[in-house]
């Protein structure tokens, strides 16, 4: 069963060929068979899933008409705010913590009667490439445990990847849904800027994080996109328009005609030798269903990288200030007569893990006096030009493709004391924040050098995110065909499986 | 290379009201001259004339109507405090004055 | 040696001003989240996610604090811009959750404009043109409460506890560019422009603006250069400024603070400095080691401001006329006396008085009633005047039967009371209560009569032509009357009766 797709768990669900209560179960067996090796997860909610579980059957059975994936289990990013559950963002400061409030995500999850079963594990505060900056320990990737399952959404991939979860959900600020997906050989996609709400949401880089879905085909994480997304009044960075018909692309899957641009910043040199290899085949096979292949010259992606971390540690730097010991979260260094100054300065030391001090940092001197024009200034400047690049780019192609991620999933502990190496890492997937726009990793195959699976990337204009699930879908099936079986399907099996 | 001293980074720690330990406050230091030149690449570029983007959707004047709406109830508003009193919540002694 | 005078501090130094005043809007909801920003709840009763600052909270901004901040711009002659954003000033502090506070920096929706006022001096009237740097809008923090201290106040407390109901309250901050050239009249140049600013924000009714409950808080900076020179003294900023006597007294207390320390050759510190009522004077807060650094950039959770013209112009139609022009207008029209404008502006009447007078009332009668009587009943019941049960409306109709002889004021007081006490209006307490003046002659010959008989000696008295003795007489003959005579005319029979 937990071998299933989410759309055909669905079609079981709906025609009463099992009921939640048995899916999810399953899923909460399938997890503790193999999460203590995994760690996908940093807190299982049993008893409040199979609560859901069983309204959503109830529901069901009254008649009531229930969205496609209802009753449908899902592992959520601990990065999201869910009422009454530990919420950590993957840091000590706010272990223990319970919010008094749901994101407006988890609110469309539970009104569409999803499952969530439990949070998962993530770079500390969304930070990272790796999820080996999680203050609870890393995630570790089901292909090849003893290799990271990218990040920050770690966790949240290799749930799906491990048939723990057939979908879950991430947040993408700099690739944290794509990398990891491509690590993990699952489909991850970063929706528009503005898509979907970020109310609840625990802030990294405000104008770069969107929340996405994962899962193990286009049209499971199509259904998905379409529960998660919409207008919020909360947030005020929120798009007011429909959103776009991405079940209905992921369904038709048809590229004839479609022009398909290729970024020349984004591949060769810096990309390991078998991820290049993979990219090329996905181009040939979408040529080959009738896709016009051009290439697009983006220069100012150069400097993509260097206004990313500018940005994003300056905003994060302000964002993370509330950690303060005085409301809620981790307290310590109150000792005798200890001020609250001192509190707060002791607090956010043993709270926050190196990554995050380094950004925050970072971003403080970005911001500082003088310097504000210098960095953080004209970082925004590139945004500009980057913005520019792109809508030249669209105006040649209807979407845009590279690989996802330079490399395959590295070894744990690999370039965790190197942080310049783990940022080069999101060099592909970067300039999509940057311009608000949306993406979306899909399998391509696996390395030839080390069978570790491959991601490619297509992306696409705001608000056109239908046009994601079309290309990847028509990939998809021909992949699909190629191979005569899901990626996933040579994947390791994990030790006490069944 | 541009680079941060130990000194630069205690005193942006103490903005930033971390508190590190002098090892931290060394490492630091000598990682952020990497980092730095990397993103001092933005000023390789020519950027007079190009206009700062502050949000990738050109959103204009989204507010909402001034209409009150329930609050948390104060337990709910309290349930993570580290200390509290009175329904209020308790924080150790201030040092420093109001703004 | 002791403090200079202010004459001596004003013949050597020529003061230069600069006023911040920060106005707590009167919104139904806060600034960023729809908590209610109603006065007095129990702690922490009015919070949510957002103004609390729980992880994942954003922050929607209230329209109708935008439309109040460009009506108050639009008031002060400022320029409203037609691109403004909201900024984060980062600083950390236990009473502002987010440890930023969104504010405005280098983009905000006011600037340039002007206030006018006028002071009273020895030689006459004086007009002062006081300049408006900007009109910004922020948010407020909430209330800490320091607890083991002597006083109460943060130094020597053990804790303190933080209710956070007041976090978010939508706040405006109106700041005047440097206010030279008002030499020995400093001081009151500065309450005049406090006192002209209130009653412009309550003109517009965005806020109640009472300084003592602190939603007009006032900021004064103050230094001191030397007579004729161009070089600007260091200046001071006091806060805890809580009224408009305050103002006056904290400028002129800095001007010789400052003067003292500059005739003694020492420099004048840099500093946020408190007021005190009890003294008049200033002590010094706390120095910062560094000045802080607060980061400002764009607050990205946020969207920038960009009010149509043509519903600025729309607005610019709704401001009401300039409260100095209006009371300028009423004082020629009704003829008013200083003393009695003066009496009716701080007794908060003026609206009233006028609503009365555009109902038909002559404007001394409809003054006398609502400083007079009414006001009495007001203090004696220790509520506001505008919260008695009685209207323009109801003290017109009074004012009209007084003019008829229907009633007379003795009488009319009656009925005063009659509709307060929520009676109705005053015919209707008149009908109930059988308020009537008694005119009938007959009936007051009667009472005459008997009275003047039953005080036999008293009235040969009057007879004899001791007139003052008839005052008892009249007073009887009231009685007799239930009051209900007028006491004039039973004068006037009264002696014609008696031969005088």
């Amino acid at each position: 069963m937990i071998h299933q797709t989410a759309a055909q768990m669905a079609d079981a669900l709906a025609k009463g060929e099992t009921t939640s209560v048995e899916l999810t179960q399953a899923h909460l067996d399938r997890v503790a068979a193999v999460d203590g090796q995994v760690k996908a997860f940093l807190h299982v909610d049993s008893e409040g899933a199979l609560a859901q579980a069983k309204d959503v059957d109830a529901r069901r059975a009254k008649g009531e008409k229930l969205s496609p994936i209802a009753g449908v289990p899902l592992a959520l990013k601990d990065v999201l705010a869910q009422k009454g559950v530990p919420t950590t963002a993957g840091s000590k400061i706010l272990q223990g913590w319970r919010p008094p409030y749901d994101s407006t995500v988890v609110s469309k999850l539970k009104d569409a009667g999803v499952v969530i079963m439990g949070k998962t594990n993530m770079d500390e505060f969304a930070m990272g490439s790796s999820t080996e900056n999680s203050g609870y320990g890393p995630t570790f990737n089901p292909w090849d445990l003893s290799r990271t399952p990218g990040g920050s959404s770690g966790g949240s991939a290799a749930a799906v990847s491990a048939f723990e979860a057939p979908l879950a959900v991430g947040s993408d600020t700099g690739g944290s849904i794509r990398q990891p997906a491509a690590l993990t050989g699952i489909v991850g996609v970063r929706p528009t800027y503005g898509a979907v709400s970020r109310f609840g949401l625990i802030a990294y880089s405000s104008s770069l994080d969107q929340a996405g879905p994962f899962g193990r085909t286009v049209l499971d994480t199509a259904l998905l996109h379409e529960v998660m997304a919409g207008h919020d009044a909360k947030d005020a960075t929120s798009i007011n328009a429909p959103v776009p018909a991405v079940v209905n692309a992921a369904k038709s899957g048809d590229v004839k005609g479609m022009k398909i641009g290729v970024i020349k910043q984004l591949q060769g040199e810096g990309y390991q030798k078998g991820v290049q290899s993979r990219f090329d085949e996905s181009l040939q096979v979408l040529a080959g269903l009738g896709a016009e292949i051009v290439e697009v010259d983006c220069p100012s992606f150069e400097y993509a990288l260097a206004a990313y971390y500018l940005i994003a540690p300056s905003e994060c730097s302000s964002n993370l200030a509330r950690f303060d010991a005085m409301r809620y979260g981790l307290r310590t260094g109150d000792t005798d007569g200890a001020s609250a100054e001192v509190v707060m300065s002791a607090t956010r030391d043993a709270g926050f893990g190196r990554e995050v001090k380094r950004r925050i940092i970072l971003g403080t001197y970005a911001l500082s006096s003088g310097y504000y024009d210098a960095y953080y200034g004209s970082a925004q400047k590139i945004r500009t030009l980057i913005i520019q690049d792109y809508a030249k780019a669209f105006a040649q192609a209807d979407v845009l493709v590279s690989p996802t991620a330079p490399t395959t999933a590295y070894k744990i502990g690999e370039k965790v004391d190197d942080p310049m190496a783990m940022y080069l890492g999101d060099v592909a997937t970067i300039p999509v924040n940057l311009a608000g726009i949306c993406g979306m990793s899909l399998p391509a195959g696996l390395a030839d050098e080390d069978n570790l699976p491959v991601g490619f990337q297509i992306m696409a204009p705001a608000m056109q995110d239908q046009r994601l699930y079309q290309a990847g879908a028509a990939l998809e099936a021909a992949l699909l065909s190629k191979w005569g079986a899901p990626i996933l399907s040579r994947a390791p099996e994990l030790k006490g499986a069944k | 290379m541009s680079s941060l001293s130990r000194d630069d980074v205690a005193k942006l720690a103490g903005l930033a009201r971390i508190e590190m330990t002098e090892s931290e406050l060394v490492e630091l230091s000598s990682q952020f001259g990497m980092i730095l030149d990397a993103v001092a690449r933005v000023q390789e570029m020519d950027l007079s004339g190009v206009k700062a983007t502050s949000h990738p959707q050109p959103l204009e004047n989204i507010a909402r109507p001034d209409v009150v709406l329930p609050s948390l109830s104060p337990e709910d508003a309290l349930s993570g405090a580290p200390a509290q009193e009175e329904s209020r919540f308790r924080v150790p002694q201030i040092l420093g004055e109001a703004e | 040696m002791a403090l200079p005078t202010y004459d001596e501090v004003i013949a050597k130094w020529d003061p230069v001003l600069g006023l911040e005043v920060h106005v707590e809007l009167n919104t139904h909801s806060k600034m960023f989240c729809s908590c209610a920003t109603e006065f007095g709840g129990a702690p922490n009763t009015q919070t949510c996610p957002v103004c609390l600052a729980l992880p994942g909270a954003l922050p929607v901004v209230n329209e109708k604090a935008i439309e109040s901040t460009i009506l108050i711009g639009l008031a002060l002659n400022c320029k409203i811009a037609p691109y403004s954003r909201f900024a984060r000033k980062n600083y950390f502090y236990p009473d502002m959750p987010k440890n930023f506070q969104i504010s405005q920096y280098d983009e905000p929706i006011c600037f340039d404009g002007y206030v006018d006022v006028e002071i009273d001096t020895e030689e006459g009237p004086k007009q002062f043109r006081i300049e408006i740097e900007r009109v910004h809008m922020e948010e407020d923090t909430g209330k800490s409460l320091h607890v083991g201290g002597a006083t109460g106040r943060i130094h020597g407390a053990d804790y303190s506890l933080l209710d956070y109901n007041r976090a978010g309250i939508p706040l405006v901050e109106i700041v005047t560019k440097i206010v030279p050239g008002t030499g020995k009249y400093a001081p009151e140049v500065a309450k005049a422009y406090v006192a002209e600013l209130r009653d412009i924000l309550r003109g517009l009714k965005v806020s109640d603006v009472k300084m003592e409950q602190g939603s007009l808080r006032c900021d004064a900076n103050v230094s001191l250069k030397p007579i004729g020179s161009d070089v600007l003294g260091t200046r001071s900023e006091t806060k805890n400024v809580n009224s408009l006597r305050s103002v006056e007294r904290a400028i002129r207390g800095e001007m010789i603070r400052h003067a003292e320390l500059l005739n003694e050759g020492k420099k004048v510190k840099q500093e946020t400095r408190h007021f005190q009522e009890d003294t008049g004077l200033t002590r010094s807060g706390r120095s910062k080691e560094q000045a802080e650094d607060y980061r400002y950039f764009p607050d990205p959770d946020l969207v920038p401001v960009t009010p149509a013209a043509a519903w600025i112009e729309e607005l610019r139609a709704t401001l009401p006329e300039r409260p100095s022009l209006r009371r300028k207008r009423i004082k020629e029209e009704w003829n008013v006396p200083d003393k009695e404008m003066e009496a009716m502006i701080n007794a908060d009447v003026l609206d009233i008085v006028e609503a009365t007078v555009l109902l038909g009332a002559d404007p001394t009668k409809a003054r006398t009633w609502w400083l007079g009587e009414i006001s009495r009943i007001a203090n004696d019941q220790n509520v506001a005047i505008a919260d008695l049960a009685i209207t323009p409306a109801d003290v017109a109709e009074l004012v009209a039967l007084v003019a008829s002889g229907d009633l007379t004021d003795k009488l009319a007081r009656q009925v005063v009371e009659g509709v307060i006490a929520g009676e109705g209006k005053p015919s209707e307490v008149v009908a109930k209560r059988g308020i009537k003046v008694v005119n009938d002659d007959g009936a007051l010959m009667a009472a005459i009569e008997k009275v003047c008989t039953e005080q036999a000696d008293t009235a040969e008295k009057v007879r004899g032509g001791h007139l003052p003795a008839a005052g008892a007489l009249i007073g009887a003959v009231m009685k007799e009357t239930k009051g209900q005579a007028d006491a004039a005319k039973v004068r006037e029979l009264l002696l014609k009766f008696l031969g005088q």
